[in-house]
């Protein structure tokens, strides 16, 4: 298996990196390719741009703004938020993306993974999944559809996704812990790589992640302190976890 | 020096170009096979599915100025899906010939997470680069490994590579560095 993966993940709205408690109040906190850069010198594995605001009039400053990380990072990265075709995954590819995560669209009409899949191949197709005791959550986590976790991580695996990630509702902005017992069921049921997400408030949640996830996803842990990460990759080392030496 | 990126519709194109730039090289995509065959550095990149991506090149004329370019001696690097391409063929896709530049075929992943993605260290030498891939290459013309997954082939004047130089931070560069300085 390759090493374990850290993922800070950056929220982004009009074309910058922005910060808010579930959506609200979105402040600025910065240029969204010079804070990559400062993740990618701190050791970061890869990256998630989230689109937080995900509306249609924000596609073309979000397709900018891709090429302008592309342009820049050497490090892979995914983008989400608001993906509801092919022609929306195409378009942010072709502007330098690595893969794109797919979340309610995916949910409304299944299917759409497996074009996604053919059309860019299973690598490029994350497949986004927000849990709450166990049921999937639609629409940034508002709005429970009746499915379970597992069986829709399955589900995704089968019509060709790439990668599941996997945020708990209920532990996500906690900083108490990843939810391990969902993250740890999920990764059981697929064969492909699981990205665990939420709840991240030291080393060794990352740690206990990392034991049983192939990537972890960092969000506010790191947040606005790209050197957070840098120690965060020390400590976890003198935990035992096999990074790479970035 | 001139670095020729085979842009058919099925490479991370964009991403292969910026990693040039940044080491301050000249280079260009194209679908042009008399630019593809004069370069000096023609880069195959590719991800997604063998069967389009083999029909792109062919479409283009580039399978033909690939193998032109590579008899003549001319230094050319496949990458990820280019390396597969490269191959006599790959089982993808109910099987598709390939460019025939390396020999042996490629072949689906049978252990591990597939998609195999993250970065792992390639023997010899131990730098990790970044991996994205469900099939890899089996072929004599090995000369390193990752995990036992072939990495890098070569036959030849041609370079492949399963992993993502482009992608692989500062190793990816040094990587890429090295290939200009053969070229």
């Amino acid at each position: 298996m390759p090493l374990p993966r850290l993922i800070p993940c950056l929220d982004v709205a009009g074309g910058r990196v922005v910060k808010g408690v579930r959506f609200q109040g979105l402040r600025d906190v910065g240029d969204p390719v010079a804070l990559g850069a400062r993740y990618s010198e701190a050791g970061a594995d890869e990256l998630v741009y989230l689109d937080v605001a995900a509306t249609v009039e924000e596609r073309p400053l979000l397709a900018e703004l891709v090429a302008r990380v592309a342009e820049a990072l050497a490090i892979p990265f995914t983008v989400g938020g608001g993906v509801r075709s092919c022609a929306d995954a195409e378009a942010l590819l072709q502007a330098g993306a690595d893969k794109v995560a797919v979340n309610t669209a995916a949910l409304e009409r299944p299917a759409l993974i497996g074009e996604l899949a053919s059309l860019l191949g299973s690598q490029a197709v994350v497949v986004a999944i927000d849990a709450s005791r166990g049921e999937v959550y639609a629409r940034a986590g508002t709005q429970p559809t009746g499915r379970d976790a597992v069986s829709w991580a399955r589900e995704a695996q089968e019509r060709g996704a790439g990668e599941i990630l996997l945020t708990s509702i209920d532990a996500d902005g906690t900083r108490e812990g990843y939810d391990l017992p969902l993250t740890r069921a999920v990764a059981e049921a697929v064969t492909i790589p699981v990205i665990a997400s939420g709840g991240a408030g030291e080393a060794g949640h990352i740690a206990e992640a990392l034991e049983v996830a192939q990537a972890a996803l960092l969000a506010s842990i790191v947040h606005e302190d790209p050197e957070r990460l840098r120690t965060l990759r020390s400590e976890l080392r003198d935990l035992g976890v096999p990074l790479r030496d970035a | 020096m001139k670095v020729a990126i085979c842009d058919y519709g099925a490479g991370n194109v964009r991403s292969v170009l910026a990693a040039f730039r940044r080491l301050g090289v000249e280079a260009r995509s194209t679908r042009d096979p008399e630019e593809v065959l004069r370069a000096d550095l023609a880069v195959l990149p590719g991800v997604g599915s063998a069967a389009s991506a083999m029909a792109g090149l062919r479409a283009a004329g580039l399978d033909e100025a690939l193998r032109a370019r590579v008899g003549a001696g001319a230094p050319t690097l496949g990458i990820c899906l280019g390396l597969q391409l490269a191959l006599e063929e790959t089982e993808e896709d109910g099987g598709v010939v390939g460019l025939g530049l390396l020999p042996g075929r490629a072949t689906r992943l049978r252990t591990g997470r597939i998609p195999r993605i993250g970065w792992a260290p390639v023997e010899p030498g131990g730098a990790a680069y970044y991996f994205a891939h469900s099939y890899a290459a089996e072929t004599e013309a090995a000369t390193a490994r990752s995990e036992g997954i072939v990495a890098i082939a070569e036959r030849g004047s041609f370079l492949g590579v399963q992993f993502h130089p482009e992608k692989s931070g500062q190793a990816g560069a040094r990587f890429l560095e090295r290939c200009l300085s053969r070229a």
